[in-house]
């Protein structure tokens, strides 16, 4: 349906072209969400386009729209092959795709790999930076190991149900029984999953990935692409494995623990902005796995939400970042005074991921509690949750902190009219869906 | 309609003054915005009085059972009214002080004041955690941006603090949500949670409160941020931010919980005794006027609480009366500091003496506001204190009314010892080379404790009124909070 994106350009107006595709892209998405196709192809074999998925892909669509303006330029800077890197994002947006309406477990395996693979490229893009090499070759050797397992795992639910149509599975037999080899399947794609999903203790790959890339394309495989992974989670496991949940419930609250304690304690003790985020980022997919822990109706809702409230702010305060020389605490320090918008922009996309009410990113966490409290299982994990979110303001505020109330040289590059207006335009939405959820929530049932 | 006035003056007056760049227009048009509110405040209690002026209610985020509902009742009217009053007292008294970036300052000072009636008037639960949360932003931002010299590391522990409690308090909400499917407050005092859930909920929602008030052992924040924030700051936070503690215990936990209030209802009184005694003994020992007021803070605060957990009725009007009385006398005190700091350049009571003889009228409005603030006949505090110890005394749901009256009575002798010793240290004495050459107030300083000075003596010397206006909304909240007859159902 929307294999457009293979695109190669190789004139100066590369990025022009790549917005106008992506905004069309996202045009003719939202059409067929509110039930206007233009083409018609019959993928119902092995995809299913419903509401949901639709909804999500049209959020990374306008997501990866605002990370084209808002940080199109900072790619220039990281090597010669500015095209490639545009039409590398395109691919990835097409096994986002895949991902997120996946029917077939094949689709499923396939759209990973669509993902990862031009991440170990884009990873590895800053060809002199030996940051940059190691994180490329960490990601391809644990990526590779991790497919692998979810390959194997695949293959073992194949064995046993003798199909790949998520539909036609049926887990439990006459006997109320699972057969081992089916949990076995189960669970080892439910730790290739949480691998590619870096959730603890399969996150060891995160922070040097993160940190070694380059900050422009860290931004896109912190938002879109870790949303997307989250959303397969979370269809795999309520569609899939759904009537199997006993089993892996607890599996996966010990998961949320561990990812938020290690996400949360670790990042409050690092030096580098860029490095408290790529372990922040572990620590709020601790609360996406509420999601995946919950799947009820209040998880889908609150998965989308909480896709777009981590991705728009995270690509908000990556494009910041990627501005600046100097990515320690100390290189924030009186940003306010130089830039003040950059400042104020940066400041409420933290708030948003620090989960301040009137923000998107409070609506997030506020689903995701939600959604764990309706289990009506497990309350202390959700009071575990709350008391790592405070943890969590106290490294978000040290930025805001080290903007506002420290003086300091100017340390960023500064950013062009249109980056400006999208900053404030991203912050705009985040505090408008922030107090008018249903804005984004209604698309997913008319 | 006066409700959501209430709430949108300050809100939309603070929006538009981070645009007005020039400091006298910024501070006349703050004053003139927190006059407005106020005017609106009067007309809400004097004239639109009727219930469908008072109430406000519109869809918001349907599908999560929560609606955009707020009214004022008596209790939230009169905070209302404390915090409308308050504002432009505040913006008088500190005309003289001049900030740097003033809009940003009187923008959040105003955002701040909406953030505060959202929460006094909200009425539903989703909606009072986001004014709850707002009204803590701006003075973050307050506080770090323009407090003394450990402003940002104690700013941020109070953040961190507060926070905690309200995410766990967000919990509980939920919680009780998922029971009854709608943030309604109605829905919530009808929620009818079973006995065991009551009382972990009890203790998610007391922690919010109790931090914010804040009583011992959760009071560490509150002498540091006092110290260090500016004063026209630390009087919000101590003259009205506190109250939202309070209000969130008479309003959120004792009717929506309450045998979990009844049960474990002696635990916080306990914890409010040994604070006041603590905070009392402590505050005697203080030799920074900031600090020492704080310390009184916490005393008087934790009488209240200690109040709200009797469940009698005298003991809810004294609260609610010392809700107002308090946030005045405090009021006063901060001021009369900041003019002392301002002049002298010292907050330290053994740098100073002798005050008195050269600006004898600051002393004498210094020691009508201290002899409320003990608690003297006569005077607003002495109304409420007197009917909240007798509440305690009285009380039929604790086993140790007597034990709490009689330790909470010594607190108020206490009060006497420290505040009085503060005024003989500083007005009285001989002078010394740095208070020789001091001055009277000027003139709008002495307008701004006359207004407080008018108030204490209105309402000590005449009760009557407030205690009538209270009298139904003390018996609501104990007819919900209940518990007794609950059971024996």
């Amino acid at each position: 349906m929307m294999f457009t994106g293979i695109m190669v350009k190789r004139n100066a107006s590369v990025k022009s072209i790549a917005i106008a595709g992506m905004a069309l892209l996202f045009v003719v998405n939202w059409m067929e969400l509110k039930g206007t196709k233009l083409f018609n192809f019959d993928v119902s074999g092995f995809m299913s386009f419903g509401s949901f998925s639709l909804l999500f892909i049209a959020i990374a669509l306008f997501s990866t729209l605002l990370y084209f303006l808002v940080s199109g330029n900072e790619m220039q800077k990281v090597g010669r092959y500015y095209s490639d890197y545009f039409a590398l994002i395109f691919f990835i947006t097409c096994g986002v795709i895949l991902v997120s309406s996946f029917k077939s477990l094949l689709i499923l395996f396939l759209g990973i790999e669509i993902i990862t693979i031009p991440l170990y490229i884009l990873a590895g893009a800053d060809k002199k930076n030996l940051k940059s090499n190691e994180a490329s070759l960490k990601y391809l050797l644990m990526g590779s190991f991790s497919t692998g397992i979810m390959l194997m795992g695949i293959a073992l639910i194949y064995g046993s149900q003798g199909t790949f149509d998520t539909d036609k599975m049926k887990f439990v037999i006459e006997g109320g029984k699972t057969s081992n080899l089916q949990i076995a399947g189960m669970m080892l794609l439910l730790f290739s999953m949480a691998f590619k999903a870096s959730v603890a203790p399969f996150h060891f790959w995160t922070p040097d990935v993160y940190d070694g890339a380059p900050t422009v394309f860290t931004s896109y495989m912190a938002t879109v692409v870790k949303a997307a992974v989250f959303i397969g989670f979370i269809r795999l496991f309520e569609n899939v494995f759904g009537t199997l949940s006993a089993t892996w419930q607890l599996w996966i609250a010990v998961m949320i623990v561990a990812t938020l304690f290690i996400g949360n304690i670790t990042a409050t003790f690092q030096q580098s902005v860029k490095r408290m985020l790529a372990y922040s980022s572990i620590a709020q997919a601790g609360f996406m796995l509420f999601a995946v822990y919950a799947t009820n109706e209040a998880a889908i809702e609150g998965l989308l939400l909480y896709a777009a409230a981590y991705s728009l702010a995270t690509i908000g305060v990556f494009a910041v970042v990627a501005k600046m020389n100097d990515y320690s605490f100390e290189g924030f320090n009186g940003l306010a005074k130089h830039q003040p918008l950059m400042a104020l922009t940066t400041t409420i996309c933290l708030l948003s991921l620090a989960g301040i009410p009137l923000t998107l990113g409070f609506l997030g966490k506020f689903y995701m509690l939600k959604a764990a409290v309706m289990t009506g299982k497990y309350l202390w994990l959700v009071i575990f949750a709350v008391m790592m979110a405070a943890v969590s303001a106290y490294y978000y505020f040290r930025v805001i902190q080290a903007m506002y109330f420290k003086e300091g040289p100017d340390n960023s590059t500064g950013a062009t009219q249109l980056e400006k207006y999208t900053l404030v335009a991203i912050c705009v939405i985040i505090v408008i869906l922030g107090i008018f959820p249903n804005l984004l929530l209604n698309h997913l049932y008319f | 309609m006066i409700a959501l006035l209430l709430i949108l003056v300050p809100l939309l007056s603070g929006l538009a003054t981070f645009f007005i760049k020039e400091e006298g227009a910024a501070k006349a048009w703050s004053l003139f915005a927190a006059i407005a509110t106020f005017a609106v405040a009067i007309l809400g209690v004097a004239v639109f009085n009727g219930s469908q002026h008072l109430a406000f209610q519109t869809e918001w985020m349907g599908n999560l059972g929560s609606s955009f509902s707020i009214k004022a009742d008596a209790m939230g009217m009169m905070l209302c009214m404390l915090t409308a009053i308050s504002f432009p007292i505040i913006f008088v008294a500190t005309w003289n002080t001049s900030y740097k970036k003033p809009n940003n300052f009187f923008g959040l000072m105003l955002l701040t004041q909406a953030g505060l009636m959202g929460v006094f008037l909200a009425m539903d639960a989703l909606l009072f955690y986001f004014f709850w949360e707002l009204a803590l932003i701006p003075v973050y931002f307050l506080c770090s941006q323009w407090g003394g010299e450990r402003r940002i590391a104690v700013t941020f522990k109070f953040f961190v603090y507060t926070f905690l409690g309200s995410l766990l308090m967000l919990v509980g909400l939920i919680y009780i949500w998922s029971k009854t499917g709608s943030f309604d407050i109605a829905s919530f005092y009808a929620a009818g949670l079973g006995f065991k859930d009551q009382q972990w909920l009890f203790w998610l929602l007391f922690v919010a409160f109790a931090i914010k008030m804040p009583i011992f052992p959760f009071h560490t924040w509150q002498p540091d941020t006092y110290e260090q924030s500016p004063t026209a700051v630390t009087m919000v936070l101590s003259a009205i931010m506190v109250k939202m503690g309070v209000l969130g215990l008479l309003r959120w936990l004792l009717p929506v919980l309450p045998v979990g209030s009844l049960v474990l209802g002696d635990n916080p009184s306990t914890l409010a005794v040994i604070g006041i005694v603590y905070a009392s003994i402590i505050a005697f020992r203080q030799n920074d006027m900031k600090r020492l007021i704080a310390y009184s803070s916490i005393a008087h605060i934790g009488l209240m609480c200690l109040a709200v957990f009797s469940e009698q009725k005298s003991a809810m009007q004294g609260v609610m009366i010392q809700m107002f009385s308090h946030g005045i006398n405090i009021l006063g005190m901060w001021i009369v500091v900041e003019i002392i700091e301002r002049k002298f350049g010292t907050r330290k009571m053994s740098d100073l003496g002798g005050v008195a003889q050269k600006a004898p009228a600051l002393a004498v409005f210094f020691f009508i506001i201290a002899f409320a603030n003990i608690g003297l006949p006569l005077t607003n505090a002495f109304i409420g204190e007197f009917l909240m110890l007798n509440g305690v005394l009285n009380s039929k749901i604790t086993a140790y009314g007597v034990a709490y009256a009689v330790s909470a009575g010594l607190a108020v002798i206490l009060s006497a010892v420290y505040t009085l010793r503060m005024g003989r240290k500083v007005f009285l004495g001989v002078t010394n080379e740095l208070t020789e050459k001091a001055t009277d107030i000027t003139f709008h300083e002495k307008a701004a404790l006359a207004i407080i000075v008018g108030a204490i003596l209105i309402v000590g010397v005449y009760p009557q009124p407030f205690l009538d206006m209270m009298s139904g909304i003390s018996d609501s909240i104990l007819k919900s909070a209940d518990a007794v007859h609950l059971l024996k159902k």
